[in-house]
């Protein structure tokens, strides 16, 4: 049956890398945007190039006071942040990084994945319908009009990589993977990474915390710790979108050696697709409300349709 | 959407680009900024070339410089002379929470005892902090770098032509005397 110590080490693995990856993630973002920006962000924390900046913005967080609005829903609002952050470190735990290191609990990985991954923007909803604040509650809503569109092309791009595998089982789809799926599922990798980053809000697609206009949506209410982990949630949002989408479409552990390399392949591609997630909050403002709902109904989902018939003819002819 | 694609791309162009290059981020408090000449720091007093003829206070827009004097009077060089009164300089304080910068004290003082120094790290808390008497103005003398070179090509300051033209006229005198001794 299962290997029970297998299990828990690979339990620690995991929380030791959902500890490390998205504080990682969160300190290029500091550094890699600022440079883009020609400035050169946090310099004196740690001594050498503010790499300990992050852990003093933990710091500070921990100190500050975890406010909870008197007419708030006190329980569903200080529930909310583990809502938010807690299913991207269940979905870690599927995620194959090299050849064998992978879970046998079950088979459907993907769906369990992608199953989980939308329980993450419900912590947002919960956050901002709890908060008793009408930007709070507009910023909510923002995120279910964007889950609801963004779903959709999220899900036939990863349906599109699972026919082309035949399996619905993440270590099958690497295994099936070969070089080709770079040009062949290349508008489903567009479409995923797309809808991947609506998903996380992250810019340019985050209207539901678009500062200008509704102060910081959902989080406007939350303080110290608490929004220190909504913080968190969106970093390790981004770690898991990247990893999701090298194993998907990028090959996994696909690279020279991958035997003995393949958990570094998986990283190195991971880490890539995070600093391609940075780049482009730099490069592009945020789009409009209206624009979003036009970006996910008539530019994702006819090509993430499009993409699955190509799919489909191409898993049936070959 | 071909406008949506290309700005896009525009804008991973320009980022990509400011990526590669070093950044624009001046290190202050790390590294000094290189200031151009003749920067207005902060206003310097050579104490000895000041002789309390107050055109600096009465021509401050401002009205921010202090000058407290007195008179001492000095015995005659000559006996049965006349005494020759003397302004002695009490205080000179210049205000830097009223002074606007403009450096007119600076080229109204007939004697060169104002002069600018590019220093300018004297921020203070309390606004009264920032009132400077003479002591502390005479230490920023210190601080008062020599004068930029002249531009290529400008015109000579009128002082060497003078100097010049009596080197000149010595010269001449000087000659005129050893033709005569000789």
């Amino acid at each position: 049956m299962i290997d029970w110590w297998v299990l828990a080490l690979r339990m620690v693995v995991v929380v030791a890398a959902f500890l490390v990856l998205p504080l990682l993630v969160g300190q290029a973002e500091h550094k890699v945007m600022a440079h883009m920006q020609s400035r050169v962000g946090p310099m004196y924390a740690g001594g050498f190039h503010g790499w300990a900046q992050l852990v003093a913005d933990g710091v500070k967080f921990v100190q500050k006071e975890s406010l909870v609005p008197a007419a708030a829903d006190q329980s569903v609002f200080r529930l909310a942040p583990a809502v938010a952050l807690l299913p991207y470190l269940v979905v870690l735990l599927v995620i194959p990084i090299g050849p064998g290191m992978s879970s046998s609990l079950f088979n459907p990985t993907l769906f369990f994945a992608l199953a989980v991954m939308s329980v993450g923007v419900l912590g947002s909803l919960m956050a901002g319908w709890s908060s008793a604040n009408k930007f709070s509650l507009l910023g909510g809503l923002r995120v279910a009009a964007q889950l609801m569109s963004y779903e959709l092309p999220l899900v036939l791009a990863a349906v599109s990589a699972a026919m082309a595998a035949g399996t619905l089982s993440l270590d099958g789809i690497v295994l099936a993977w070969t070089p080709w799926w770079l040009l062949w599922q290349l508008p489903a990798l567009v479409v995923f990474f797309v809808a991947g980053l609506a998903e996380l809000q992250r810019p340019p697609f985050d209207m539901p915390v678009a500062d200008a206009e509704i102060i910081f949506g959902p989080y406007t209410e939350y303080s110290g710790i608490r929004f220190a982990l909504f913080l968190l949630a969106e970093y390790a949002g981004i770690v898991v979108l990247a990893a999701l989408t090298t194993v998907l479409f990028l090959g996994g552990w696909h690279g020279p050696l991958p035997n003995q390399l393949g958990w570094l392949w998986t990283l190195g591609k991971t880490g890539a697709v995070s600093l391609l997630v940075i780049w482009a909050r730099v490069a592009y403002p945020r789009l409009r409300e209206d624009q979003l709902q036009k970006v996910a109904w008539t530019g994702l989902v006819p090509v993430a349709l499009a993409q699955l018939a190509v799919t489909t003819v191409g898993v049936v002819a070959t | 959407m071909s406008g949506f694609g290309r700005g896009l791309l525009t804008g991973l162009k320009v980022t990509l680009r400011s990526l590669t290059q070093r950044s624009v981020t001046a290190h202050y408090p790390d590294a000094l900024p290189e200031l151009p000449p003749r920067s207005r720091g902060v206003i310097a007093l050579m104490e000895e070339n000041c002789t309390v003829c107050m055109l600096c206070a009465r021509e401050c827009p401002a009205w921010c410089i202090y000058i407290d004097s007195h008179k001492e009077s000095e015995p005659p060089a000559t006996p049965g002379g006349r005494e020759r009164s003397r302004n002695m300089l009490d205080r000179f304080a210049i205000d830097f929470s009223l002074c606007m910068y403009c450096s007119i004290c600076i080229e109204v003082c007939p004697f060169d005892a104002l002069h600018w120094s590019p220093e300018f790290e004297y921020a203070d808390i309390d606004i009264r902090e920032l009132t400077h008497e003479k002591d502390r103005l005479q230490e920023w003398m210190w601080t008062v770098p020599p004068p930029p070179a002249l531009d290529p090509g400008a015109p000579e300051p009128k002082e060497v032509g003078t100097a010049e033209k009596a080197t000149a006229r010595l010269l001449a005198a000087s000659a005129d005397e050893e033709e005569a001794g000789a």
